[in-house]
């Protein structure tokens, strides 16, 4: 099953961090994605630009409206994820427990669905695995 | 078939053959479930990647405990360059065990028991042992855990979580009880196994297919149970649900309409299984140490031998149930010892028994103990006592096949 994982952070923190600990932080990222990757639990992953880079988009009634997003003021937004493949679940969760920002944010773990078509099942993901 | 594609097959033959037993093995040397279900995962990654070009190993579990337990070295000794003093990386990398003698098929096997006797630890709450030993003992997924249970799965995920934090956290250990505390914490083993198997047997409602597969998940578990550890009481178990199991077929209607023992079409019993588990409980009976399980078992072995519900062995029916009352007394146990008791004397007998029962406080809001009277009373030709009970019954039920049936009694009486 495939599963994103989107991590959410105190953006004021992490503009806080000193340099050196930002590049070390960033750098365990890279490495846990490698290791990702030679687990088989690697899909895709990015890191987000801060929230206030965001822009929503509804069309309504044929027109384009845009607003600059986030809308909600919570302390921790949305900063990065990860689409993994795991077993389950609990095999998620486990996955999630170790991506290096999980200590100092929260981990959001999502199963993905499938599309259904005419009842048939379809997977919305591209990526061959 | 190209070679990687056979290897892949093959893999996941071994997979499904072997994971339990290596995570079992791997819990063992690593000394903590997370650890060990990482290193399993990275086994199997190693085994596709590796297998194309050096072959199959002669002994695939030995290769993936081993390689398994490398990874997990492997693992820490890179933790080392980041958040862990390197003090302690060495610390732990010591404390892991080295794996026996790879053949040591008894020592394998003892890990998968120290692994159920872990999973159903009395420590642990009852719903987070069930979760747990479905997903580490059988292989199931969380998310098919949670569609047997019609639990949503982020319920389920955080049971296990929540259990494996108390294993760790409360060091629960992870061995096989000892003589002297075996008898209870196998109880505890045996009561997760039966009630996996009554979700999946009793259960009416919601996705019947999903929860039929957790009484075969049960079955299966008990005779792993039976060939780990042959104890009476695990035999006994093996034979109850596998005589339960055998009438499947009969209990209900094509309609999915509930149909009594006596009512059933004894055709439809599936005669292998009834003779498996006849000649589980006779010996479980022979070694004199069985409990309640056997005795359950021996009642049910009885009613599967009869050709019909009149020439079944009432007797001795009704003597296993005193057996069965003194080794685990219950106000349910009593119901069933009266029903058998007015097909033994008769119903004037029996409604006698039910009616002291229901003047207790414990079966007063009970369908099955009105339902019971109901029946009795309707045999009395008491048709006015058996409408009251009926009403009863219906009126404490949720359950859509078993209203149903209460209702077409009610009819019935005119």
């Amino acid at each position: 099953m495939r599963y994103l994982c989107l991590i959410y952070l105190d953006e004021k923190e992490l503009a806080a961090m000193p340099e050196a600990e930002m590049s070390d932080l960033n750098a365990r990222h890279l490495a846990f994605n490698d290791g990702l990757l030679a687990s088989g639990h690697f899909i895709e992953a990015e890191a987000l630009q801060p929230a206030a880079a965001s822009t929503c988009v509804r069309v309504r009634n044929g027109r384009t409206a845009l607003t600059d997003g986030p809308y909600a003021e919570t302390k921790e937004m949305l900063a990065g994820f990860y689409l993994i493949e795991a077993r389950d679940l609990n095999e998620a969760i486990q996955v999630a427990g170790r991506i290096p920002s999980a200590p100092t944010g929260t981990v959001e773990v999502r199963p993905c669905r499938d599309l259904e078509v005419d009842g048939v099942p379809r997977p919305a993901s591209r990526k061959p695995r | 078939m190209e070679p990687t594609a056979d290897i892949r097959t093959a893999v996941d033959a071994i997979y499904r053959a072997e994971s339990r037993r290596v995570l079992a093995t791997l819990i063992r040397l690593l000394g903590d479930f997370d650890v060990a279900e990482e290193a399993v995962h990275e086994a199997f990654v190693a085994a596709v990647e590796q297998w194309p070009a050096e072959g199959i190993p002669g002994n695939p579990r030995a290769w993936l405990v081993s390689t398994g337990r490398f990874k997990a070295i492997d693992r820490l000794r890179r933790r080392a360059k980041h958040d862990v003093p390197l003090d302690d990386v060495a610390q732990q990398v010591e404390a892991i065990a080295a794996p026996q003698s790879p053949d040591d098929n008894e020592g394998v096997e003892d890990d998968r028991l120290r692994l159920i006797f872990t999973c159903c630890h009395p420590a642990l709450a009852p719903e987070a042992q069930v979760a747990l030993t479905l997903r580490e003992v059988c292989g199931l997924t969380t998310e098919e855990i949670a569609r047997a249970h019609l639990t949503p799965a982020a319920t389920v995920a955080q049971r296990i979580v929540r259990a494996k934090a108390k294993i760790r956290d409360a060091r629960i250990p992870y061995e096989v009880p000892g003589r002297g505390e075996l008898e209870e914490r196998l109880a505890s083993v045996l009561r997760v196994v039966y009630l996996v198997f009554n979700e999946g047997y009793l259960a009416s409602s919601g996705e019947a297919l999903t929860r039929r597969d957790l009484s075969a998940e049960a079955i299966r578990l008990g005779r792993l149970l039976v060939e780990l550890l042959p104890e009476p009481e695990a035999v006994g178990l093996l034979a109850l649900m596998l005589l339960h199991e055998s009438r499947r077929a009969a209990r209900t209607t094509p309609e999915g309409e509930l149909v009594l023992l006596s009512d059933q079409d004894r055709s439809l019993w599936d005669r292998a299984q009834i003779a498996d588990a006849v000649r589980l409980v006779e010996a479980a009976l022979a070694t004199r140490r069985f409990g309640p399980y056997t005795i359950q078992a021996a009642i049910a072995a009885l009613h599967a031998e009869a050709p019909s519900a009149e020439a079944t062995d009432w007797p001795q029916i009704a003597g296993l149930y005193d057996v069965l009352l003194e080794l685990s007394p219950s106000p349910v146990v009593e119901l069933n010892r009266a029903v058998a008791i007015a097909m033994r004397d008769g119903p004037a007998a029996g409604l006698e028994l039910v009616d002291a029962l229901l003047a207790g406080a414990q079966l007063r809001d009970y369908h099955l103990a009105h339902a019971a009277r109901a029946d009795l009373c309707r045999r009395l030709g008491r048709s006015a006592d058996a409408r009251d009970s009926y009403i009863r019954a219906l009126a404490l039920t949720g359950q859509g096949p078993e209203r149903r049936f209460l209702e077409r009694r009610l009819a019935e009486l005119g």
